[in-house]
Parts: structure tokens; C-alpha cells; sequence
């Protein structure tokens, strides 16, 4: 086959080029974007949306969304910071934290296909039952967290990098195994594409449902150790609103609200250029209030130049 | 003649949907390389005695057997393990995959949950050529094919997994005249290999042409089974319409 054409259809091509465009216009708007300090700013800065943002995607290619992430993240940060405050090993609370994640991610899949209720309202739904589940361990209070292990996770280096964007590299790569090498990627897809044909064939849709949330609880748990890393704290009122970045990471992507449609790895780049723009108008100091102007006009442009491409040929 | 005995007999099946009885004491026969049509207007309860069989639903009583042993179909895994394949009247396709994605969905190859592409698409174009269908890519997305390569692929499914009962539902309702043409020469095809086929319709006029028996629902129930070549088309359609059967001369 052509490869100019292969690479000119690809869904990872433009968003690329739309951010390395960004990331040259931001070079020349300020002599210190593109520097080594900065630049691993800008990494720890994206590391936490895009970690959500690759669970999210899974969902959204099933045709569902996840609102609770947020909430998730913070109910297990508050689970790990609540063990290291009784005097459990650190490694062994990240680890009771990231099942306290994906248990969520269990109740949102198990609600949503056994009970038949629609992911935005499950979703909906556990949002405010894992932050109230935040509110009430903690009272409201902030543990501190400085154990070596988390401060190592949240600002060590490893060849040059912070350990956060390690985290993302490992999550995009299984993620990406996943939904373009597995079968249940490939029911993903099926789910996302038309969930009645996936049920007639065969598909465990459940089950597969089921998963996926999972999936995605899980990652939030992840994020939420680095999120303790960064913090060397857990606020019960942390990560609020952070689904909505995350969403707004997966619709720059290009990946389809319908369901069955894109590649999680452009979630990545629409993370990175999400994170762009926040730290470029820093960079620049421009008020942050602009900020969100900027990135809500961002989400529209993103998905009316993807309508405009469909309807191009 | 010995008479071999039935692929799949159904007796008494019910089903109800609420208050709704759908199927009400249904029976039917099928027998290895045999043509049999099933017909009734929409609502008759035709496409739900389909579905039951398929694995689409669940019977709320009633009796399945197939090659004479007594089975349970609670999905549609349970029916394809037991060679009944369904080629669906919207052809249950998923739009955004490629021809080997969609005919192997749900019993996708795989080595540890890792799918084998390779293998997959090999078999698909073995399936395809064996059809006598050209498809220029079978990577390409089902949505953009045509409406005779969607068939294909949906027929392909069927017949691929040796299947030993074929339920078609409207199989030439969205195809031209070649394509139907087509169609109904596999059917054929199919038929000598002694699969036992199922086909749905309310269009009597190729079923009447090439089935070997008729079977007619109104309301849920039986009106006949009979052979296609003991009643006339305007037999038949008067059958479908008035739900009531046209008793004839058993010595004729």
C-alpha cells in the first residue's frame, strides 16, 4: 500500500502535527519553553490527565464515559494517605489503593451492565459517592504522606526523566496492546462500533463492559499515586474536575463519542497539548483564567475540524 | 426411502414478553438438506421462534432438540456450538470493523487472549473465494462495502464455521437481482451439502420457488407445515393473511 496515503490517513498524524506546531509557535513566543527544566515541567504536569485520559478512551470507544475518575483518584490517594497514617508500609498501601480503585471501577461496570443504567448516570452516581467516601475517611482533613517512595514517584528521575512520565509510557503501551492485539480490544471495538451485533455474535458484552471500568478505576488509582508523589499529601478535595480534562484530552484525540471509533494513543497527544497550552500561557503570563477560554475553544475546533475531514472526501 | 431424522425439531415453544404471548405452542421440523420456509406478517412470531433457536432469546417453555438429543440454548455461543449459524436481516455487521474482525466476532483466533490477525484474515479471504466474492481489501471497514460484499461477509460467517442449520432472515430483502441471484444459488448450494436451512420472509415469491416446505404462523401459532409444492402462491398468501389453514385432500 501507499505509505504516504497510510501516513496521511492516520488518526495520529495530524494531532502530531497540530502539537509540534504548538510546541514551535510556543519556542518562539518564550526563550524558555523549550528547555530541559520546562519541558520536564510540562511532562509532570501532563503525567496525571493523560494516565486518565488512556482509561477514558477505552470507555468512550465502548460507547460509554467515566465521570467518576476524579472522585476515584482521590478516594484512593485518601486510602493510601489513611494506611501510611496508621503505620502501613507505603508500598503496600499503594497497593491497597490501586484495588480500592479499581473496586470502583468494578461498582461502575457491575451497575452499569447488570444494571442496566447509563455509564453518564452510574458514573454520575459514583462521582459523588467515592468523594463524599474521600470526605468521610479523612473528615476532611489532609494526611501527609513522606514516605521515600512516594517522593521518590513524584520527583525522582530515571535517564533524564521524571518517574511520572515513565508511568504514562507503560500505561499507553499496555493500553495500546490491549485494544489493537487482544480480543477484548478487538470487543471493544465490536461494543463501540454496535452493541446489539457484539451480543447476537457472541460477545460476553457484560463482561467485557465490566472490565473496561475496571480498567479505567484502576488507572485512576494509578494517577493517584503520582498524584500522592507530587502532593507528598493526600487532600480528600483533590483532582476535582480532572475527568473533564481527561475527556477533553480523549475528544482533541479524535476519538468518536459514539463509541468505536480512534486510537487511545492520540488521548496522549491531546493531553500533551492540553498541558501545552496551561504551561505556555504560564510561560507567557497570560492569566490563567484564559486558560480554560483557550482550551474550551480547543475541544470545539478539535472535533469541527474532525467533522470537516469525515465529510471531506 | 429411509427418512433420516430431523436436524432440529422444536415443540411447544412459548414465549411471552410481559403480558404479550409471542409464541403460543409453536412446532418445527427440520431436516438435513432441507429448504424450509418460514412465513407470517410481521408479529406473527416467525423472526422470536428464529431468534429462540439462534440463541437471541430465551424460550419461555418449550422443547429443542437437535440431531434428536435435547438441548438448552441460553446464548448465542450455545447455538453456534451446536452448527446453527444465523445470517441476520441487517446482517449484524459492525460498520467500523474489517471483513475478519466481523467474521469472526465473538470466536476471535487467539493464542492467550492475543489475536491472530494473520490467521484470521487468511481464512477470511479462503471464505470469501469460496463464495465466488471478490472484495478488494478485506481490511478495509465493513461500512464502506457494498451491500452484495456486507451479505458476503455475513454469509461467509455462516457457512466458514461449518454450520450444520442455517437460519436466514430476509437474506436477499437489501440485495439487487444479481446479488439475490447469488443468494439463492448458495442456498442451493448449501442444500446439497445436506446443511438444513431456515428462511424467513414475507416475500412468498422465492421462497415458494425454492423451498421444499412452508411453514406459516399467524398470532404466535402454527397455521401449517406442508410441503411448498401442495398449495398454490395464492394458497399460501390467503394462509399468511387469514391465519386460518386450507385443509386438502390427503388422497390427492
Amino acid at each position: 500500500m501507499n505509505l504516504f496515503a497510510t501516513i496521511r490517513s492516520h488518526p495520529l498524524t495530524w494531532i502530531i502535527l497540530v502539537s509540534v506546531l504548538l510546541a514551535v509557535v510556543l519556542s518562539f513566543a518564550s526563550p524558555y519553553f523549550f528547555t530541559v527544566g520546562n519541558i520536564n515541567n510540562l511532562m509532570k504536569q501532563m503525567s496525571i490527565v493523560a494516565i486518565l485520559a488512556a482509561g477514558q478512551a477505552m470507555v468512550i470507544i465502548t460507547g460509554g464515559i467515566d465521570l467518576s475518575v476524579g472522585s476515584v483518584l482521590a478516594l484512593s490517594a485518601v486510602t493510601m494517605g489513611w494506611l501510611i497514617q496508621a503505620g502501613v508500609d507505603p508500598v503496600t498501601a499503594a497497593g491497597c489503593g490501586l484495588i480500592m480503585g479499581t473496586f470502583c471501577g468494578f461498582l461502575n461496570g457491575f451497575i452499569i451492565s447488570r444494571g442496566k443504567i447509563p455509564p453518564f448516570i452510574a458514573t454520575l452516581g459514583m462521582l459523588g459517592v467515592a468523594r463524599g467516601m474521600a470526605l468521610v475517611i479523612t473528615e476532611g482533613v489532609s494526611y501527609q504522606v513522606l514516605e521515600p517512595f512516594f517522593l521518590f514517584i513524584g520527583n525522582a528521575k530515571f535517564l533524564g526523566l521524571p518517574i511520572p512520565i515513565y508511568f504514562v509510557i507503560v500505561t499507553y503501551a499496555l493500553v495500546h496492546v490491549i485494544m489493537h492485539f487482544t480480543v477484548l480490544g478487538r470487543h471493544i471495538y465490536a461494543i463501540g462500533g454496535k452493541e446489539r451485533v457484539a451480543r447476537l455474535q457472541g460477545i460476553k458484552v457484560d463482561k467485557q463492559i465490566l472490565k473496561v471500568y475496571m480498567i479505567s478505576g484502576f488507572l485512576a488509582a494509578l494517577a493517584a499515586v503520582v498524584m500522592v508523589g507530587r502532593l507528598a499529601a493526600t487532600p480528600p478535595s483533590v483532582a476535582q474536575g480532572i475527568e473533564l480534562q481527561a475527556i477533553a484530552a480523549v475528544i482533541i484525540g479524535g476519538i468518536s463519542f459514539a463509541g468505536g471509533r480512534g486510537i487511545v494513543l492520540t488521548a496522549l497527544v491531546g493531553a500533551l497539548i492540553m498541558a501545552m497550552i496551561t504551561n505556555g500561557l504560564n510561560i507567557l503570563g497570560i492569566s490563567s483564567f484564559w486558560q480554560q477560554v483557550l482550551i474550551g475553544v480547543v475541544i470545539i475546533t478539535a472535533v469541527w475540524l474532525d467533522n470537516l475531514k469525515r465529510s471531506d472526501p | 426411502m429411509a427418512t433420516p431424522s430431523p436436524l432440529v425439531e422444536m415443540r411447544n415453544i412459548c414465549k411471552n414478553f410481559g403480558g404479550l404471548q409471542a409464541l403460543n405452542d409453536a412446532h418445527l421440523d427440520l431436516y438435513p438438506g432441507e429448504v424450509v420456509g418460514v412465513l407470517g406478517h410481521n408479529g406473527a412470531g416467525k423472526t422470536t421462534l428464529m431468534k429462540v433457536l439462534a440463541g437471541a432469546q430465551t424460550a419461555t417453555s418449550g422443547e429443542i432438540r437437535i440431531e434428536g438429543q435435547k438441548v438448552t440454548i441460553k446464548d448465542p455461543t450455545d447455538a453456534r456450538s451446536y452448527g446453527i449459524e444465523t445470517i441476520y436481516q441487517e446482517l449484524a455487521l459492525c460498520g467500523n470493523l474489517d471483513a475478519p474482525a466481523n467474521l469472526f466476532m465473538g470466536r476471535e483466533k487467539n493464542k492467550w487472549g492475543f489475536l491472530l490477525k494473520r490467521e484470521m484474515k487468511r481464512e477470511t479471504e479462503k471464505a470469501m473465494s469460496k463464495l465466488g466474492i471478490r472484495i478488494k481489501s478485506v481490511d478495509s471497514d465493513v461500512e464502506i462495502m457494498s451491500g452484495g460484499q456486507r451479505q458476503s461477509i455475513s454469509i461467509g460467517r455462516a457457512v466458514h464455521f461449518d454450520a450444520k442449520i442455517i437460519i436466514m432472515d430476509e437474506p436477499t430483502a437489501a440485495l439487487g437481482i444479481e446479488e439475490s441471484k447469488k443468494v439463492i444459488e448458495l442456498i442451493c448450494d448449501l442444500k446439497s451439502h445436506g446443511i438444513g436451512i431456515l428462511w424467513i420472509s414475507h416475500d412468498i415469491h422465492d421462497v415458494y420457488n425454492y423451498t421444499d416446505r412452508i411453514v406459516i404462523f399467524h398470532g404466535g401459532r402454527n397455521v401449517i407445515n406442508a410441503k411448498t409444492e401442495d398449495f398454490t402462491q395464492n394458497e399460501i398468501v390467503s394462509m399468511i393473511i387469514s391465519g386460518l389453514p386450507i385443509i386438502k385432500d390427503a388422497a390427492k
